[in-house]
């Protein structure tokens, strides 16, 4: 499963990363940074998932490979 | 553990992010979410932000796109009304609200049913201020309907806007009004905004941030009474002071709907009360705003009214209804919350106590951009941000590795 995050779509909610801090990282001014290369490691795809539902602004996207 | 099907009361944050970890773990009898409102399940923050300003439209409050909820394969009862349960029975009762509406024949609409797995997510309503019901004018915010009512009530007119209570609803509101160019002054009992939960220092940032937007922000005092004819007209405090009023916002809390379990079995007490894996009973969970249960990170019994809890807590309580007690686990949570108020981001996560250490890891009061960390006993157990994210992230990850208080005041992100 891949993740991918549409950086222009976000507007620093902070909800990816404090849901799943071990796939997003945040700048200075909130803004979410993906933190892994885009493949989730099958213990994080529930995390995952759960940013997924949760971007305001729909920015997290996860397909299946 | 097999079970047949789930029934979780109450369509709003928690009651939705459960029924998808029910499916996503793999979970494949049928489910059942009942809610109260008519709206398909929204979310709540931007109620008192960007949707009570008007900048954003009610499309983009939706918890879950249709071909999503579709995909939940759920029997979706909306404008429904949980109005009893009995645990030993298992029968629950329920009210279509729109048939007692309609019928004229209160209570026709009421029938039962026996659930196997229940998950409570009732949420909470907000108190009001005894002797204004009635008034036209005076509103509580907890409902989209609640927002649409303030946002016309602010669009009426020139506004002169009284907020009780400085909490966070009650001061995202007054940033929302004064943001709107209204007249706004906020009453707050407590010696500053949020002192209970921030402190009195910070709540004196906080006092300051509203008092820089032109808030006229009276602390200390209380309402005594909110007066009109039909409408409101005026609010009088109780040091004798008397505020116009066109328009009055009382955000003094909430109190978990846990009166339909009245006499249920399970045990209420401020809430569902639950043990430290979020089980009520065999079988029966609570999650978010409803919910108190003993968490263990903190050794403290918490009842969260937070989104994040919410979030976390339904998925939670959702997988607790899959397992064997054996393999329960507690769930122990950071409990973290963010309030966004004119250009200030205001977060916290962990737990603050009035006695706690306190150290400003960056940033400045005065700039109004920090973050402070807090120690108890020689641990991590809190951090304050003000437009400090990522910091308030990291520690929020130290205090969830269990962090000590130095290590992470020598911490450098």
């Amino acid at each position: 499963m891949r993740i991918n995050l549409d950086s222009d779509a976000c507007q620093g909610h902070n909800r990816c990363y404090m849901l799943a801090p071990e796939l997003f990282d945040t700048d200075d001014e909130g803004y979410a940074i993906l933190r892994i290369d885009g493949e989730i490691p099958k213990d994080l795809e529930e995390k995952a998932m759960l940013a997924v539902d949760n971007c305001p602004e729909f920015a997290i996207e996860v397909a299946d490979d | 553990m097999t079970r047949r099907s789930v029934t979780i009361v109450g369509a709003s944050l928690a009651g939705i992010r459960a029924a998808e970890a029910l499916r996503r773990q793999d979970f494949d009898g049928s489910i059942t979410l009942i809610g109260d409102e008519l709206h398909a399940p929204y979310d709540r923050p931007p109620l008192s932000k960007q949707f009570l300003a008007g900048d954003w439209g009610e499309d983009r409050l939706a918890l879950t796109q249709p071909d999503k909820l579709d995909d939940l394969d759920l029997e979706l009862r909306l404008g429904v009304r949980a109005t009893s349960f009995d645990l030993a029975s298992r029968r629950l009762g329920i009210v279509d609200l729109d048939d007692q509406g309609c019928s004229g024949r209160g209570g026709r609409g009421g029938e039962e049913f026996v659930v196997d797995g229940l998950l409570i997510a009732t949420g909470a309503r907000c108190r009001t201020l005894r002797g204004s019901e009635g008034l036209d004018g005076v509103f509580v915010l907890r409902s989209l309907d609640d927002s649409l009512a303030i946002r016309a009530a602010f669009d009426a007119g020139p506004t002169r806007v009284v907020v009780v209570g400085a909490g966070f609803i009650g001061a995202e509101v007054a940033a929302t009004a004064r943001t709107q160019g209204l007249e706004v002054t906020m009453i707050e009992s407590l010696p500053q905004p949020l002192s209970r939960v921030l402190g009195d220092e910070m709540g004196a940032v906080c006092a300051e941030l509203h008092r820089e937007h032109g808030v006229d922000l009276r602390t200390g005092v209380g309402v005594e009474a909110i007066e009109g004819e039909d409408r409101v007209e005026r609010v009088r405090l109780s040091d004798g002071s008397v505020i116009e009023a066109d328009v009055v916002v009382v955000g003094i809390g909430v109190v978990p709907n846990t009166e339909w379990l009245e006499g249920s079995g399970l045990r209420i007490d401020n809430g569902v009360v639950c043990d430290a894996t979020c089980l009520a009973a065999p079988g029966v969970t609570a999650a978010g705003d409803v919910a108190r249960w003993p968490n263990q990170r903190f050794g403290e019994v918490m009842r969260v009214e937070h989104w994040d809890n919410a979030v976390s807590q339904g998925a939670h309580a959702a997988g607790r209804l899959l397992v064997g007690d054996d393999e329960a686990e507690p769930f122990v949570p950071v409990p973290w919350f963010w309030s966004d108020q004119y250009d200030r981001k205001i977060q916290m996560a962990g737990r603050i106590g009035p006695d706690d250490e306190m150290h400003v890891a960056t940033g400045s009061l005065a700039e109004r951009r920090f973050a402070a960390i807090y120690g108890r006993a020689g641990r991590l157990v809190g951090v304050l941000g003000f437009n400090r994210p990522r910091h308030v992230m990291r520690y929020r990850m130290l205090i969830e590795s269990g962090t000590s208080f130095s290590d992470a005041v020598a911490a450098e992100f």
